[in-house]
């Protein structure tokens, strides 16, 4: 009797997925699986680049995760995926771990990520800040002794200083505690933090004395209600677009994102045509996903160093 | 009399205190499921279930995920209901009463305790790695068997014990064997109340993130899981990566994606109701 009410679930189940198989039969195609894992801020991209690749090479499956960029170095170092999408340089303790499972691979830049500072639209006073004025701000030795804005900078108002940032555990506020504290990770510890940028962005648009931060995708979708603050790194102040960004004038707080392709993948055809296809068509599909592209030269440039990777790896494959 | 007025007023606050309970759950249930409905019902179309993932709002699906979650449902399924069942039949009836045995039973109440992420990562390393299943539906469906196994031991082991006990001596009194009267009996008698516990573990199943993110369920899968060992996304992944978009449409996508993964929990424990009520109409004694 038990088996009754089980076996319809099966039945619906079956009926449901037998709905749906039957459309992947494009003929003398590439084919085989490319799996990717790393970073969440690199994710849109790749995801994006693996979307457009499906109308290219329907019969090549590509999955991504989203481990991070540290978990996905682990997962690289293991062999586990052929592609680690990265936010930052790969660590020396991770390329040490690479090294011990003789896993070869190549860097390459795909696109520019920006921080942006924010604060209300209703802020008339904080139009720039400087890089030491953001430092002082969020250093760890701030907590508790720099609440008001007037600490800040004496003609700003004598109000309290409201902060908000992503959690501890997101990569944005690595990057940002690096470039600006100069410290990965080193932060106050009273400000509002949130993983969620949705209640970062409610936060500073409900109140007129906040200052947060977060990635500049997140600001050029919320623009109408936020305003973004001018970053003085010594040579004036600079706010966040797609021009300074990519000029590189918006120091610190732009970063370039990565890919890291494993070497004995660089032999499989599928997987050659993919970061081929990722590095001709960066382009134009990095800013519908909110980040800023490099210049054309650069994607050529990157586009060479790869041919060269996969040039060396497959004489070297051959003649073993 | 002044006692009697007191209690008369002690039993009508206790009365309101009651429904002020109820509709407390009922009010929140209300109103999340209204609004979840109000953003996302325009989005579910037949395209919504049927496209692939997009970076696009408009033209993303959910249906890798859908197909992800179902595979995987039946799957943690053919795994947990025959570990359970069993081991609760034994519990009940088979082991004796001995310190080890009520060892065990302390055990697998705990067990249903832990939070699920702690599966998880018992997963990763037995199933994943040891065990080289990858991130596979294989490794997907052992860890969240391993997840609702006690739920399911517990519960079987409830509707056992609900079995009258006349029963049991009847058929042992025509000499049927433990064995018999089990399998003719005690299960047929007890099958509407596992049968719910099951479904009941099973939608609590349905509805896990961390342990299935731990053992490395994907968040952009274009296919469709052709067999257990590919790789898979569920519903509750395909909604977090929505939700933590910038892009407001993708909110928007998330409540859609929720919508369906309530409707498929709403048709589990519907058909929980309907396998109940069949068999107590069944089951006269």
């Amino acid at each position: 009797m038990k088996n009754y009410g089980f076996s319809i679930v099966v039945l619906v189940v079956v009926a449901m997925i037998g709905c749906q198989s039957g459309d992947s039969s494009v003929e003398g195609g590439l084919s085989g699986t490319i799996n990717i894992d790393g970073s969440s801020t690199v994710f849109p991209v790749t995801e994006a680049v693996a979307e457009e690749f499906r109308s290219e090479a329907p019969d090549v499956r590509v999955t991504i995760g989203i481990s991070g960029t540290g978990g996905g170095f682990k997962k690289f170092s293991r062999g586990e995926t052929v592609i680690s999408d990265a936010s930052r340089p790969i660590k020396e303790s991770e390329a040490k771990a690479c090294r011990e499972k003789n896993i070869s691979y190549v860097e390459l830049t795909v696109a520019y990520d920006g921080l942006a500072v924010v604060v209300n639209p209703q802020n008339d006073w904080a139009l720039s800040l400087t890089t030491e004025e953001l430092k002082k701000i969020w250093e760890p030795e701030a907590q508790g002794t720099i609440v008001k804005w007037n600490q800040v900078r004496e003609t700003f108002p004598d109000e309290k200083l409201t902060l908000l940032g992503p959690g501890t555990a997101s990569g944005t506020f690595d990057y940002f505690t690096k470039a600006i504290v100069g410290k990965s990770g080193s932060s106050r510890g009273d400000y509002m933090p949130s993983e969620d940028d949705h209640v970062l962005v409610q936060g500073v648009a409900g109140d007129k004395y906040a200052l947060g931060f977060f990635g500049l995708a997140y600001f050029q979708e919320n623009a109408d209600k936020l305003k973004l603050v001018g970053v003085d790194a010594g040579s004036g102040p600079v706010k966040p677009s797609m021009e300074t960004v990519k000029s590189g004038s918006y120091a610190p707080l732009s970063r370039p994102i990565f890919i890291y392709v494993n070497s004995d993948a660089a032999t499989r055809p599928e997987v050659i045509e993919f970061v081929e296809f990722y590095l001709t068509h960066a382009a134009s599909l990095v800013p519908d996903v909110g980040y800023i592209p490099l210049p054309d030269s650069e994607y050529t440039e990157q586009l060479t160093k790869f041919r060269n990777f996969v040039k060396s790896v497959n004489t070297t494959s051959e003649s073993e | 009399m002044n006692s009697r007025q007191k209690n008369r007023i002690k039993d009508r606050a206790f009365k309101y205190l009651g429904i002020f309970s109820t509709s407390i759950g009922l009010i929140l249930l209300t109103v999340f499921i209204g609004s979840i409905i109000k953003d996302g019902i325009g989005r579910i179309d037949w395209d919504f279930l049927t496209n692939l993932p997009s970076r696009k709002a408009e033209k993303a699906g959910i249906l890798t995920a859908l197909a992800g979650s179902v595979w995987l449902l039946v799957m943690t399924a053919i795994v947990s209901i025959p570990l359970g069942v069993a081991a609760a039949i034994h519990l009940e009836e088979y082991s004796r009463k001995t310190r080890w045995s009520s060892f065990l039973e302390i055990n697998i109440t705990n067990l249903a305790g832990v939070p699920s992420v702690i599966y998880g990562i018992l997963g990763l390393q037995i199933f994943v790695r040891t065990m080289r299943f990858g991130g596979s539906l294989l490794a997907g469906a052992f860890t969240l068997a391993l997840l609702i196994l006690p739920i399911i031991i517990v519960t079987t082991r409830e509707a056992i014990k609900a079995v009258p006990s006349s029963i049991k001596e009847a058929s042992y009194g025509l000499g049927a064997t433990k064995w018999q009267t089990i399998r003719h009996q005690v299960l047929p008698a007890a099958g509407g109340s596992i049968a719910t516990g099951i479904i009941l573990a099973l939608s609590r199943a349905i509805g896990e993130t961390a342990p299935v993110i731990i053992i490395g369920a994907l968040a952009y899968v274009a296919f469709v899981p052709q067999s257990p060992t590919d790789e898979f996304t569920v519903l509750p992944i395909q909604i977090f990566n929505w939700v933590s978009r910038p892009d407001h449409a993708f909110v928007v996508n998330a409540a859609a994606g929720i919508i369906v993964l309530l409707a498929v929990t709403f048709m589990m424990n519907g058909i929980a109701v309907y396998l109940r009520h069949r068999w107590q109409n069944k089951v006269n004694w």
